[in-house]
C-alpha cells in the first residue's frame, strides 16, 4: 500500500535527484542543444570526471567536489581539443551527421573500456564528511549526499544561464547557435566560439561526474545509463534552453524516483528511454524549445 | 483564369514568427511568373510550402484543381511540382548523370534503360554533357547551378520553381540560364522564378508578385511593379 | 556482374563451405569461422542502414540479443526447428527495427541514433527481468544430436556460410535496385531526394526493417553456439563497436566493404583473444574505429579507389 511516507520521501528524492541531472545534462543542452553538435560521448567524460574524484579522494583524501572544480579548467583543456578535431575532420566538411556520430561512439567506447582496464569493473566510490548524514524534515528524510550535488547542480545550471545570456561569449554562444553569418560580421570567429562552448560543456560533465560519484558508486559501465537520460532531458526540455533542461531533469528525476519505489530500481532507465521516446513522438521540440 | 497552381491564404509561423501571413497567389496554366521582394520577405518560406518542405500554418494550396496541402513532398514532386534549391543540393557520392537519373526514375517513373539517355539530352540540351560522369565535386559555381536546374528538368515538372538560380553569375551566364527556362516554358512548363536580379526576372516575367513581411504587397506587369510605390518602399525603406 | 553469375559465386561459396565441413579439420576452425560469418551478417545488415542510407544505429547489441532470445523462447515453448528460429527471430527484430524507425526517423537522424542506444539499455533490463527465458542467471540449451553432419560445430558453420551468402546476395541486390539509388540519393541529401521525387520516409523505414531482420538472423542460431546464454554476454558492447567499426574499415557505400572489414576484423579479434585480454582488443578496435572515421572514412575500399585514380 502507498503510504504518504513513501511517496513524499520518493518526490523529494527525485526532485533533488533531478538538480543533479540538471548538471550532467548541461553539457549536452550546450552542445546540442544550441551547436548541433551529437556529443553522444558526453556521458564517458561525466564518467571519466567521476573517476578523476575517485582518484584524488582515493589517494589524497580530497573532497570529490572539490576536485571536480579544480579539475575544470582541464577538462575544458580536452573539450576544446576534441572539438577542435570533430570541426576539422567532420564538420567543416560538411559530413557532421554519420560520421560524428560514430566518431563520438568511438571515444566513449575507448573511454569506457580504457577506464575498466586501469581500474576494473568493481564499484568505486568516494568518501566525505556529508555522505551517510542526513536531515529530517517533517518526516522526510533529506540526504545530503543527494543535497550537496543537487545545490551543485542548481549553481551550475545558474551560472550557465547567466553566462548564456550577460556575457559577451555567453551571448555569442547563443547568437553561433542561430546566425553564424551576422556572428562574423560581428567579427568574432564561430569556430573559436563554439570551440568554447563545447570545452564548457566538457568541464560541466566532469563537474557533474563528481556529484555523480558522491550519489553512488560507479563502475565505467554507468555511461551507458546516462546516455538516455541526459538525450530525453535535452529533447524533453528544448534545445538550447537551460530553464527548460533543469525542469526536464526534475520531472525525469521524480518519474524515476516513483518507478523505483513503486517497481523496483531496474525500470528507472526505461522510464528516460519512454520519456525520450515520448517526448519525440509528441513534442520534439520540447517544452520549452526554439 | 485557369490556375494550375493556387495559393489560398496560407500562413506560416516559427514559433512567434510569422513568416507569412495568408498569402493568396494564383498561377496559370503555361504562365511565367516572378516573385520578388526584399531578403526576408518570405519568399523561400512560401516555397518551401508548396514543394511540401514545410507544413502550412493555415490556408490551402490547389495543384491541377487538387488539395495537396497534406500531401507529402515527394508526391508533390511526382505529381509535377518541382523545385531547384538556392543553394545547390547536388548527390554527391553520385555523377552528374545519376544525379538527373534520380530525378527521372522517381519523379518521372522512366524505370529503365530510357533513364540514362533522357538524362544525357538534359545534359546536352544545358551545356554539361561533358562533365556527365564526374561527381559535383568537380564543378565550378555555374555548373553546379546548370545542375540543380538540370536535376530539376529531368523530373519533368509541371511546375518549375526556380529558386535564385542566377545568384553570383555573370551577365552572360545570367543570359544562358535564361534562355534555358524561356525554353522549357516554350514546351509548355509553367515557371515561378525567384530572383534579386531584377533584369532577369523584368525580362522574363509576364506577371510579378511581391512579398514583404510575409505578405503579398503589389501585384502586376513588370513596367507596373517597377513604378509601384510601395515595392520602391520595401526595398529601399522610408 | 549479371544476376544469375552473382548467383553462382553465391552457391560456389556455399559449395566451399561444405567442403570444408566435410574436411572435418581442426575443430577450433568451425568455431572461430562461425563468429567471423557471423560478424560478416552482423556488418552487411548494419550497413544496409548505415552506410547505404546514412542512418547510424548504435543499438545492434539489443537486434542481436533479441534474435537470440526470441530463439529460446520458442525453443522453450514449441522445440521448434533451426529453421523457424531463425526466421522468427529475424522477423521480430524486423518488427522492433520498423517500430524505432517509425517513432525517430520522421525527426533528425541522430534522434534515431540516440534512441537505439538507450533501446539497448532498455532491452537488456527487460529480458533480465524475464525468468521464462531465463533472466539473469541465464538459460542452458541442452542440445539433441546434430541432426546433419553428425557435429553441432560444423554444422553451425554451415548455417552460418549459408546465411552470409544470404545477407550478402540480398544487400548486393538491394544495392544495384533502384531502392538502393533511392537510399543513396537521401543520404547525400534527404531534402533534395524528397524533393526529386524519392519517398524517403519509406525508404527509410524499409532500410531499418531490413538491416533489423538480419540483425536478428545473426543471432537467432546462437544459443545453439554457447549452449549457455545470460544477458550481459549476449548483450556485449562487442558487437555494438563491431558492427560501426567493420563497415567502416571496409567501406560503407558498397556491400563489399562489410565483408572485408568483418573477415579482417573478425578474424584478428579471433586471433588476438588468445594472447591479449577481451578488453585490451575492445579498446584497441574503440582506436582503430576513431582513426578510421577521421582519417579514412572511406575505408579500405575508399583508400584503394583513391590510389587507383591517381
Amino acid at each position: 500500500m502507498l503510504s504518504w511516507d513513501l511517496v513524499a520521501n520518493a518526490v523529494v528524492a527525485g526532485i533533488l535527484l533531478g538538480g543533479f541531472y540538471a548538471a550532467v545534462s548541461l553539457g549536452v543542452s550546450l552542445t546540442f542543444g544550441l551547436l548541433d553538435v551529437v556529443n553522444i560521448a558526453h556521458p564517458a567524460f561525466v564518467i571519466l570526471g567521476a573517476y578523476a574524484a575517485y582518484v584524488m579522494n582515493s589517494s589524497f583524501g580530497l573532497d570529490p567536489i572539490l576536485t571536480g572544480i579544480v579539475f575544470t579548467p582541464l577538462f575544458y583543456l580536452i573539450g576544446a581539443g576534441v572539438y577542435r578535431i570533430y570541426y576539422g575532420s567532420f564538420e567543416r566538411r560538411g559530413e557532421e551527421s554519420l560520421r560524428g556520430l560514430v566518431f563520438f561512439f568511438g571515444l566513449l567506447f575507448i573511454i569506457e573500456v580504457g577506464l575498466s582496464l586501469k581500474y576494473g569493473v568493481d564499484y568505486r566510490l568516494v568518501e566525505a564528511a556529508y555522505i551517510g548524514k542526513s536531515i529530517d524534515l517533517g518526516g522526510v528524510g533529506i540526504a545530503f549526499r543527494l543535497l550537496v550535488p543537487c545545490v551543485v547542480g542548481l549553481a551550475m545550471t545558474l551560472g550557465l544561464y547567466l553566462f548564456l545570456s550577460r556575457t559577451f561569449y555567453g551571448r555569442a554562444v547563443m547568437g553561433v547557435s542561430q546566425d553564424q553569418g551576422a556572428l562574423r560580421l560581428m567579427g568574432a570567429d564561430p569556430v573559436r566560439i563554439k570551440t568554447i562552448a563545447f570545452g564548457l560543456g566538457i568541464a560541466a560533465a566532469s563537474l557533474s561526474g563528481a556529484l555523480l560519484i558522491t550519489i553512488s558508486p560507479v563502475v565505467p559501465s554507468t555511461d551507458r545509463d546516462y546516455i538516455g537520460r541526459v538525450f530525453a532531458i535535452t529533447v524533453l526540455g528544448g534545445l538550447g534552453s537551460i530553464g527548460g533542461t533543469l525542469v526536464a531533469a526534475i520531472i525525469l528525476g521524480v518519474a524515476e524516483s516513483l518507478m523505483a519505489t513503486l517497481f523496483g530500481p531496474s525500470w528507472s532507465l526505461a522510464v528516460s528511454f519512454g520519456i525520450l521516446l515520448l517526448a519525440l513522438a509528441v513534442r520534439p521540440a520540447g517544452l520549452f524549445g526554439r | 483564369m485557369d490556375a494550375l497552381l493556387e495559393i489560398d491564404s496560407v500562413s506560416k509561423r516559427f514559433g512567434g514568427f510569422l513568416a507569412l501571413d495568408r498569402v493568396s497567389i494564383r498561377v496559370r496554366a503555361g504562365e511565367r511568373l516572378g516573385l520578388i521582394g526584399p531578403n526576408g520577405s518570405g519568399k523561400t518560406t512560401l516555397i518551401n510550402c508548396v514543394s511540401g518542405a514545410l507544413p502550412t500554418d493555415g490556408g490551402r494550396i490547389l495543384f491541377d484543381g487538387r488539395d495537396i496541402t497534406r500531401l507529402p513532398a515527394h508526391q508533390r514532386t511526382r505529381l509535377g511540382i518541382v523545385r531547384s534549391f538556392q543553394i545547390p543540393k547536388p548527390f554527391t557520392s553520385m555523377t552528374v548523370l545519376e544525379n538527373l537519373e534520380i530525378a527521372l526514375e522517381y519523379a518521372a517513373h522512366a524505370r529503365s534503360a530510357g533513364a540514362a539517355a533522357g538524362a544525357l539530352e538534359i545534359l546536352e540540351r544545358i551545356g554539361l554533357a561533358a562533365k556527365a560522369r564526374l561527381r559535383p565535386a568537380g564543378l565550378t559555381q555555374i555548373e553546379m547551378r546548370k545542375l540543380e536546374l538540370a536535376r530539376a528538368m529531368a523530373a519533368r515538372p509541371k511546375l518549375l520553381i526556380s529558386d535564385e538560380a542566377m545568384a553570383g553569375l555573370s551577365s552572360a551566364e545570367v543570359d544562358d540560364i535564361l534562355a534555358i527556362l524561356f525554353r522549357l516554358n516554350e514546351q509548355g512548363i509553367t515557371i515561378i522564378m525567384i530572383e534579386h536580379i531584377m533584369r532577369a526576372v523584368m525580362r522574363f516575367s509576364e506577371r510579378v508578385v511581391v512579398l514583404d513581411a510575409g505578405t503579398r504587397i503589389a501585384e502586376g506587369a513588370p513596367a507596373e511593379i517597377v513604378r509601384n510605390p510601395a515595392v520602391e518602399k520595401a526595398y529601399l525603406g522610408e | 556482374m549479371r544476376p544469375a553469375r552473382a548467383l553462382i559465386v553465391a552457391v560456389a561459396i556455399i559449395g566451399l563451405g561444405l567442403l570444408l565441413a566435410g574436411l572435418r579439420v581442426n575443430p577450433y576452425i568451425y568455431f572461430a569461422g562461425y563468429v567471423v560469418l557471423q560478424y560478416v551478417v552482423i556488418a552487411t545488415a548494419w550497413n544496409v542502414l548505415g552506410g547505404y542510407a546514412g542512418y547510424v544505429n548504435f543499438g545492434t547489441p539489443a537486434f542481436f540479443a533479441l534474435g537470440a532470445y526470441t530463439s529460446i523462447a520458442l525453443i522453450e515453448a514449441f522445440h521448434a526447428p533451426l529453421p523457424v528460429l531463425i526466421l522468427s527471430g529475424g522477423l521480430v527484430t524486423a518488427l522492433l527495427g520498423l517500430g524505432i524507425g517509425y517513432l525517430t526517423l520522421r525527426l533528425k537522424g541522430v534522434f534515431f541514433s540516440i534512441a537505439t542506444f538507450a533501446l539497448s539499455v532498455v532491452v537488456q533490463t527487460l529480458i533480465i527481468n524475464w525468468d521464462y527465458v531465463g533472466g539473469a542467471k541465464g538459460y542452458t540449451l541442452i542440445r539433441p544430436p546434430a541432426p546433419v553432419f553428425g557435429n553441432w560445430g560444423v554444422l553451425l558453420f554451415t548455417l552460418m556460410v549459408v546465411l552470409a551468402v544470404v545477407t550478402v546476395l540480398v544487400a548486393r541486390t538491394i544495392e544495384r535496385s533502384w531502392i538502393g539509388r533511392g537510399l543513396a540519393a537521401l543520404r547525400d541529401n534527404e531534402e533534395a531526394a524528397e524533393c526529386m521525387g524519392v519517398p524517403t520516409l519509406r525508404l527509410k523505414l524499409f532500410a531499418t526493417t531490413l538491416s533489423g531482420f538480419f540483425l536478428g538472423v545473426a543471432g537467432a542460431p546462437f544459443p545453439y553456439y554457447v549452449t549457455y546464454v545470460e544477458p550481459a554476454s549476449t548483450f556485449d558492447l562487442n558487437y555494438a563497436v563491431n558492427a560501426l567499426a567493420m563497415p567502416m574499415i571496409g567501406g560503407t557505400t558498397t556491400w563489399l566493404g562489410p565483408v572485408i572489414g568483418a573477415v579482417l576484423l573478425g578474424t584478428a579479434q579471433q586471433v588476438a583473444t588468445v594472447t591479449i585480454s577481451s578488453e585490451l582488443d575492445l579498446l584497441i578496435v574503440g582506436v582503430v574505429l576513431v582513426l578510421f572515421v577521421v582519417l579514412a572514412p572511406e575505408g579500405l575500399l575508399g583508400l584503394v579507389r583513391r590510389l587507383r585514380s591517381r
